[in-house]
């Protein structure tokens, strides 16, 4: 009986024991419950509390992405409304190069699907080459729908490839403007340090097209616009959720200019197949109205980038259709520069109107023999005869007796030899000779040194002289608005696209000639004079409104001492330019040119028709309906 | 009431534990809550996990009603049987994921590693029960080596998660017997020392997971993206949370896994620091809950069964919510009973349902 419990005793001794030893265990493992939760809790303090910040701009980091949106690019019209630059849209097939493992494999794999000709596969390697970003660069433009459904069936086997809706840039009226719109182009690594130099390369985030010559670069801060911003929630994957905010773009600003483009079609019609340049001027306000440099080339080519093969053809073209004559090409001025020699002379009291000379055919200066091209000379010339039937001999004299100084000091208050401020860039200035301009053009001292004799051809438009068709376009200008000279300019207003506000590009006197009005009656008479006596008087027969003109040759190669000039002895491209400057109403001028035909021989037969053409579709509303005839016995000189 | 209706009443609600029960259904009903959200707001997902839960709670209810005693026959047929699916696994189960960890038995796939979460601390405290009177460190030995066993096939398949949590059940049992300290010690100084060689014999994934747990930014979109991710979502949520469904990282797709493992970090982001103290709170009572029953035991056997279950929830627990919070290694582990899944749920709650019947079978065995 004891024993027994005495044994239950110790058996309810041990089962205690155990219960409590098993409670201590217990009560450490809690222990080590709490302090785990503790160190839970604590790491859930430090980051939703200390490091909430941090961890919050982080989460906004993830789920938010700003995008740029692209401004519409403004378009461009003439002054009728007619539409010279736009957009449109159309859908590109791009490939992301980083994300594609074997280019070359993945178009041949595209070719099957859309139509990718080897000029796309040319462009799309010049684009590649050009490219530094992570760009999608297109391969193809312009997709058809089938071709998009096509595409799209297939999508999931091209990682990397997109179809893209975008605005694509379009001249409608190709070829005729591309040197006054000039054209946009993919954004270089030039254009970048540019923009960022400007600091308005945030403004282009997005963009991939920039305005690279013409209007298309001088007005790019207007046609570009403001790129709006989008603020758009992403998932994971970088896919837009939905828009958070929203900053619109605001498009880029339209351009109306002062050109017509029916009046740049007439000019391009008259010139055929010929090369050279004719701009025309409003003379009261420096408008441009028509700007022309033939050939042009197609701006359309370089709008999603040219193929290689293009720009080939384009720059080795011994026509040079890149070349913006009208801009940048210079010319000896010929017998056009005879007017502005009798203003100078008038205005320098070298010469009286009725002053005159007596024309052996010939001018001697120096043991060395100019030659009027009128064998036997003209006779009995005063300032008038002399414009009218472009006596060279009267200006040889005249040339010598102002002497270099005074003729540079006039000819440059009528802006020859200085960039006329026109609004696109890439202006030559041309040269207006003196011994000044010889000193800084020549290192050796023999050449820097200015000889009397080299003043004498100055006088009928050539030796040193070289000017742009633009400078003779507005020193006309400047004589048919009596003086006042007005800075040329292409954009007659700048519209903004929602407020339809206007910016005017003010038409600003550049100077005002210090010239007696009776001096520039008398120019003015004389230029009268040519289109309807002179050298002019054919082309300008039966016009139905008073005009003004003066015609001009210009020599391309030296003749040698007592060489007399053959134009079917001369090669092509070596033959004479023909020259004219005219302007119309002769008493209240509303349009003054400048055109040169290239290697066409004399300004007279060559380049007056097509002023005249120009005058009659400008001032009657339509064209000549007789073109004058290109005959030989008219009156030349 | 009618009679038999309270008759019915009694016999549903006898071995149900009203302080358990009630903490599950809070913990459940804050998971539909963060499925709702975690998932898009797909009722499909929190139906279906409804009827997982309901399915877990009938588990429960079985599990509460089998007096302990039967239990304890259960335990060896139990370990035996999950033992030879193990091995049957290693022979002819499926690979997912690179893991063979499932076993096609013709009608659906099971996970025989599931089975050990119970079947382990069961046969173990079986084993200690047994041998009560006399327990010398021979017999901890063989504990261990019934212990490592299993644990040695799912290290194998591989599946470290599910291991170290069947490890730790079979060491809270052990320790709870009352292994020496010094042996305790012991052991912790030799499993120092083995580390290096337990890495090893660590898969690269397993390798990288710690790796990016000691320096996440090394693979950003790799290994360390599942805890960046979810650190920023917690980071983000702050003290009062974004609210409820409007979690950015949730709902823009940036946490994986968000409905199961991560669940955590969506629930973190939308119910910020408030939230998780609460939830932490739920977790406490529950553990406590089971430590209370467990410590008022009337057997060994009932006694470490439930210390070790309970000690095996807090485990899921803390390694979830710490690896979500990127202080623990990126592994497999739910948050129990709130993580979306029926395996793990029916796991828990036919714990629970262990924990339910030690508790309501106590006053049976006294009288």
């Amino acid at each position: 009986m004891s024993e027994l419990s005495i044994s239950r005793g110790v058996e309810l001794r041990n089962a205690e024991l155990e219960l409590r030893h098993f409670r201590v265990r217990l009560g450490i493992a809690m222990a080590l419950v709490v302090v785990a939760f503790g160190l839970l809790f604590a790491r859930f303090v430090y980051l939703q509390i200390f490091m909430h910040e941090h961890y919050h701009t982080l989460a906004e980091a993830n789920r938010i992405s700003i995008l740029p949106i692209v401004p519409n690019r403004g378009i461009i019209l003439d002054r009728n409304g007619i539409v010279l630059a736009t957009n449109y849209s159309a859908y590109t097939l791009e490939i992301t190069p980083t994300r594609v493992d074997n280019l070359e494999a993945t178009i041949d794999e595209l070719a099957t699907l859309v139509d990718i000709t080897p000029r796309d596969r040319r462009r799309f390697k010049k684009l590649l080459e050009e490219s530094k970003r992570f760009d999608s660069l297109p391969i193809r433009t312009r997709l058809t729908d089938e071709e998009i459904a096509r595409f799209a069936a297939n999508r999931y086997r091209f990682p990397g490839v997109d179809v893209r809706a975008r605005l694509f840039r379009e001249y409608p009226q190709g070829e005729l403007f591309s040197h006054v719109i000039g054209h946009i182009g993919r954004i270089s690594q030039k254009d970048i340090d540019r923009l960022e130099a400007a600091d308005t390369i945030s403004n282009y985030r997005g963009t991939d097209y920039i305005g690279k010559t013409g209007l298309e670069a001088s007005y790019e801060q207007h046609l570009h616009g403001t790129t709006g911003v989008e603020q758009v929630e992403v998932d994971s994957g970088g896919r837009a959720v939905r828009s958070l905010s929203r900053t619109p773009p605001v498009s880029g600003s339209n351009l109306v200019l002062k050109l017509d483009a029916k009046l740049q079609e007439v000019v391009y019609r008259a010139f055929g197949d010929r090369r050279g340049a004719l701009v025309a001027i409003e003379p009261g306000t420096g408008g441009v109205l028509a700007f022309v440099s033939k050939p042009g080339f197609d701006p359309n080519l370089f709008v999603d980038g040219i193929d290689p093969q293009n720009w080939n053809e384009l720059n080795t073209s011994p026509d040079k259709p890149m070349v913006n004559r009208a801009l940048a090409g210079t010319y000896p001025p010929g017998s056009t520069f005879k007017p502005f020699m009798a203003l100078a002379a008038l205005f320098w009291g070298k010469r009286t109107p009725s002053q005159a000379i007596s024309d052996p055919g010939f001018f001697n200066f120096g043991g060395h023999t100019f030659r009027d091209d009128k064998v036997g000379g003209h006779g009995h010339v005063d300032m008038y005869k002399s414009i009218v039937v472009s006596c060279d001999t009267y200006y040889y004299q005249l040339a010598n007796d102002l002497g270099i100084d005074l003729i540079a000091r006039f000819m440059g208050q009528l802006g020859f030899g200085s960039r006329t401020g026109i609004d696109i860039a890439g202006e030559a200035e041309g040269v207006l000779p003196s011994p000044e301009w010889k000193r800084k053009r020549f290192r050796r001292p023999e050449q820097q040194r200015w000889y009397a004799g080299e003043t004498i051809s100055i006088g009928i438009g050539q030796g040193y002289n070289s000017y742009t068709p633009l400078q003779l376009a507005a020193a006309t200008a400047t004589i048919a608005n009596d003086g006042v000279m007005f800075r040329p300019h292409i954009v007659n207003y700048v519209e903004e696209v929602h407020t339809r506000e206007r910016t005017l590009i003010e038409p600003k006197p550049a100077r005002t000639l210090d010239i007696k009005p009776e001096h520039l009656a008398v120019v003015r008479n004389a230029m009268v004079g040519v289109t309807r006596e002179g050298t002019g008087a054919r082309a300008f027969a039966g016009a139905r409104y008073t005009h003004a003109g003066k015609t001009g040759t210009a020599q391309v190669v030296a003749l040698k001492a007592g060489e007399k000039y053959v134009e079917s002895r001369v090669a092509e491209r070596y033959r004479d330019h023909a020259l004219f400057i005219a302007f119309a109403p002769a008493d209240k001028p509303k349009i003054a040119l400048a055109v040169i035909v290239e290697n066409s021989g004399f300004g007279a037969r060559a380049a007056a028709p097509i002023a005249r053409q120009v005058f009659d579709y400008w001032l009657l509303g339509k064209q000549a309906l007789t073109p004058v005839k290109d005959d030989d016995d008219a009156p030349i000189y | 009431m009618h009679p038999s209706i309270r008759r019915i009443g009694r016999f549903v609600t006898a071995h149900v534990d009203q302080p358990l029960l009630g903490t599950t259904l809070l913990l459940m009903g804050m998971g539909l809550v963060v499925l709702y959200s975690a998932s898009n707001a797909s009722l499909v997902r929190v139906t279906g996990q409804l009827v997982n839960m309901l399915v877990a709670l009938g588990v429960m209810w079985i599990f509460a009603n089998i007096p302990p005693h039967y239990l304890m026959r259960l335990s060896l047929p139990a370990y035996t049987i999950g033992l030879m699916l193990l091995l049957a696994v290693a022979l002819f189960g499926d690979i997912v994921n690179g893991a063979r960890r499932w076993l096609n038995i013709g009608i659906t796939r099971i996970q025989p590693s599931e089975l050990m979460k119970i079947a382990v601390p069961l046969m173990l405290a079986w084993y200690f029960d047994r041998y009560e009177a006399t327990l010398r460190l021979k017999n901890y030995a063989i504990a261990a080596f019934l212990l490592l066993l299993p644990v040695a096939f799912i290290v194998r398949q591989p599946d470290l998660g599910t291991a170290l949590l069947i490890m730790a059940s079979g060491c809270y049992v052990i320790f709870l017997a009352g292994l020496s300290w010094r042996v305790i010690a012991a052991l912790g100084l030799a499993g120092a020392a083995s580390l290096p060689l337990v890495w090893s014999v660590l898969h690269d994934y397993q390798r990288q997971r710690i790796l990016t747990l000691l320096d996440p930014a090394q693979d950003p979109l790799g290994a360390g993206y599942h805890t960046i991710q979810s650190t920023i979502a917690l980071g983000s949520g702050g003290l009062a949370g974004k609210g409820w469904l409007s979690g950015s990282q949730t709902h823009l797709d940036f946490i994986p896994e968000r409905t199961t493992d991560f669940t955590f970090a969506v629930f973190s982001e939308e119910f910020g620091l408030i939230g998780n103290a609460v939830l932490l709170i739920i977790f406490l009572l529950i553990i406590a809950r089971g430590t209370a029953i467990s410590s008022n035991a009337p057997s060994l056997f009932a006694r470490l069964l439930g210390g070790a279950i309970t000690l095996g929830f807090f485990t899921y627990a803390f390694v979830n919510m710490g690896m979500v919070s990127g202080i623990l290694p990126v592994v497999g582990v739910p948050l129990p009973l709130v993580s979306y899944g029926g395996t793990s749920l029916v796991t828990i709650c036919l714990g629970f349902g262990i924990l339910m019947s030690i508790q309501t079978h106590r006053k049976l065995v006294q009288t």
